[in-house]
């Protein structure tokens, strides 16, 4: 399964503090997205809207809509916990559980939602996130071991695999690959781009190569100074932008004029 | 031919420093050692002198009661404290807003201020008559339990009164460490449960309690070593008899070592006094067991502990 994902003028806020400003935009589903632009332009803070990981910190907030295939994810009675179990999430630095074993790790979103399952049945889910997140080779002996035993770059993929081990509609993916050394993010680009044959795909990324060669649409954020709000400047096809882009403060960052 | 090797630059700062570190490692052991020997030396008229009339029957029948007492006393209030520990922790870094839980983690530190003597007379004068319709109640209903069995106590005083104040004596330290431990628990982790869609409770059991886990032991052995030490609370709550006995709500109740030393001290006399010290050594050689098997159980995961 995969979403379609509306931002409809969407706000968001850190206590009194706007952060992101008015952004309206689709992301569309078996696609990957990319959010480019410099630090402290809200992407990361845009990103962790879509699965309500914003609101984790006190007094986080948000305003305006957020449709998922036309149902409000901020709707009054929607349970953040549903959502997350829907949006599988990857962070900027590997975060594999270290008090768990390989299979564990992978396991570990699986189980919350059923606490029994056969030992067939772990066993098929473990094989098939691994080999889907292109782990399963590395790691097929030793799944018992702590995932925190794995390299840098085997640990992200391991993450990867616990979030779509429950099968989520939609991946995000802040800046996977920014502490992974070049061969390990070539692992996770070629990954993400098998991922999005099956789900909605989300990845915010500093590096802009990164984005244009494997992104299909790419939304650049600027921010006209500190203390003032990130804002959605472009968003279009990804040649479109790094190519020949509408706007000027696009056309300065893609071609490394700043940032 | 001249030595070209640059030479190693001695800095006076260092060598200072990692003198003064090493003093302090080593003042650890030798202290350790000392006390060791002393209470090696001054055992052994008790086992060589004429015999004492206070342990007739040999030296292991008369400590066997007292290391019942201590260890069945203290893992009482090991019990009772633990979980406690463990749910102070988790409200004050997990639950509460800032400024409650300072206030709380304020009065969990202040507890840890009283004096043990208080706590035995508040052990007395208040926990013991408060405690007693509840003892009563447990008796009637769940009297065939071997714990809660016999004729209860008509003053409180009794073995269960004591692993409650003792609990209490070592709540807060355990609560405070534990909850150092639990505000350790890397955010990345606590992010990575919330984001499978876990919820708030099932985030720590994932993140925060298996982080925690070695620490919650560690915790729990300062405890323990205070509760199995502990003497004025003790000698003051219980009126001890040389028993062994499971039953918690009687007035017949083996003391414990320490309690047993600080009452029996001030009248012992010639070799009796060697005797009591024998029984300093056992509690010495309890200690020591309790913390090494902990260390075994904290090394036994350590592959999984976070640390690597």
């Amino acid at each position: 399964m995969s979403k379609r994902i509306e931002l409809k003028s969407l706000d968001v806020y850190y206590k009194a503090f706007l952060a992101v400003q008015d952004v309206s935009m689709v992301i569309e589903p078996k696609a990957i997205t990319a959010f480019i632009g410099p630090s402290g332009c809200g992407k990361s803070t845009l990103i962790r809207t879509l699965n309500r990981m914003h609101e984790v910190i006190p007094g986080a907030r948000v305003e305006g809509q957020l449709l998922m295939d036309g149902e409000d994810v901020y709707g009054p009675d929607v349970d953040p916990v549903r959502v997350r179990r829907q949006v599988g999430m990857v962070f900027q630095r590997p975060n594999p559980f270290p008090t768990m074993s390989i299979k564990d790790n992978v396991l570990s979103g699986y189980k919350l939602n059923n606490s029994r399952m056969s030992k067939a049945e772990a066993e098929e889910i473990t094989e098939k996130a691994l080999v889907g997140a292109n782990l399963w080779n590395e790691v097929k002996d030793r799944l018992e071991k702590p995932g925190s035993g794995l390299s840098g770059g085997q640990q992200q993929r391991l993450c990867i695999a616990r979030a779509i081990a429950v099968e989520p509609d939609v991946i995000l993916m802040d800046e996977p690959t920014s502490a992974l050394d070049p061969i390990s993010t070539a692992a996770i680009e070629d990954l993400a781009v098998e991922l999005k044959e099956h789900f909605t795909v989300v990845i915010v990324t500093h590096n802009m190569q990164q984005a244009s060669r494997i992104s299909d649409m790419t939304a650049f954020f600027n921010i006209a100074g500190s203390g003032l709000p990130g804002k959605l400047i472009e968003y279009d096809k990804t040649e479109k932008v790094f190519s020949n882009p509408t706007e000027q403060q696009t056309e300065d960052y893609v071609s490394g004029r700043f940032g | 031919m001249t030595d070209t090797k640059p030479k190693a630059v001695r800095r006076l700062g260092d060598v200072v420093f990692a003198n003064l570190a090493f003093f302090a490692g080593v003042s650890i052991l030798a202290t350790l050692a000392t006390v060791a020997a002393f209470l090696f030396a001054q055992s052994v008229p008790a086992f060589t002198g004429p015999p004492i009339d206070a342990a007739s029957e040999g030296f292991f029948s008369y400590v066997l009661p007292f290391v019942f007492g201590t260890v069945y006393a203290s893992v009482i209030g090991l019990a009772i404290a633990t979980p406690l520990a463990v749910g102070i922790a988790l409200y004050i870094s997990h639950f509460a807003n800032r400024r409650f839980a300072q206030v709380l983690g304020y009065a969990v530190d202040l507890l840890a201020a009283i004096p043990s003597v208080v706590y035995g007379l508040w052990g007395i004068l208040v926990l013991a008559p408060f405690l007693s319709p509840t003892f009563n109640w447990l008796n009637a209903n769940l009297g065939w339990i071997p714990m809660f069995a016999g004729q209860v106590s008509a003053t409180g005083r009794t073995m269960l009164t004591v692993g409650i104040v003792l609990a209490i004596m070592v709540l807060p330290i355990m609560a405070a460490l534990i909850r150092e431990i639990f505000l350790q628990t890397p955010r990345l982790h606590e992010e990575a449960a919330l984001a499978l869609g876990a919820t708030r409770w099932e985030m720590i059991k994932m993140a925060v309690l298996p982080f925690g886990r070695p620490g919650i032991i560690s915790a729990a052995m300062l405890g323990l070593g205070r509760a199995l030490g502990e003497t004025m609370a003790v000698a003051m709550v219980l009126s001890p008899a040389a028993v062994v006995s499971f039953a918690v709500l009687t007035s017949t109740n083996s003391n414990t070592i320490a309690a047993n030393i600080a009452l029996q001290f001030p009248e012992a006399g010639g070799n009796y006094t060697n005797l009591l010290i024998a029984t300093g050594l056992v509690l010495f050689a309890i200690t020591m067991v309790v913390n090494m098997i902990a260390r075994w159980v904290i090394s036994r995961r350590a592959e999984f502990s976070g640390a690597n």
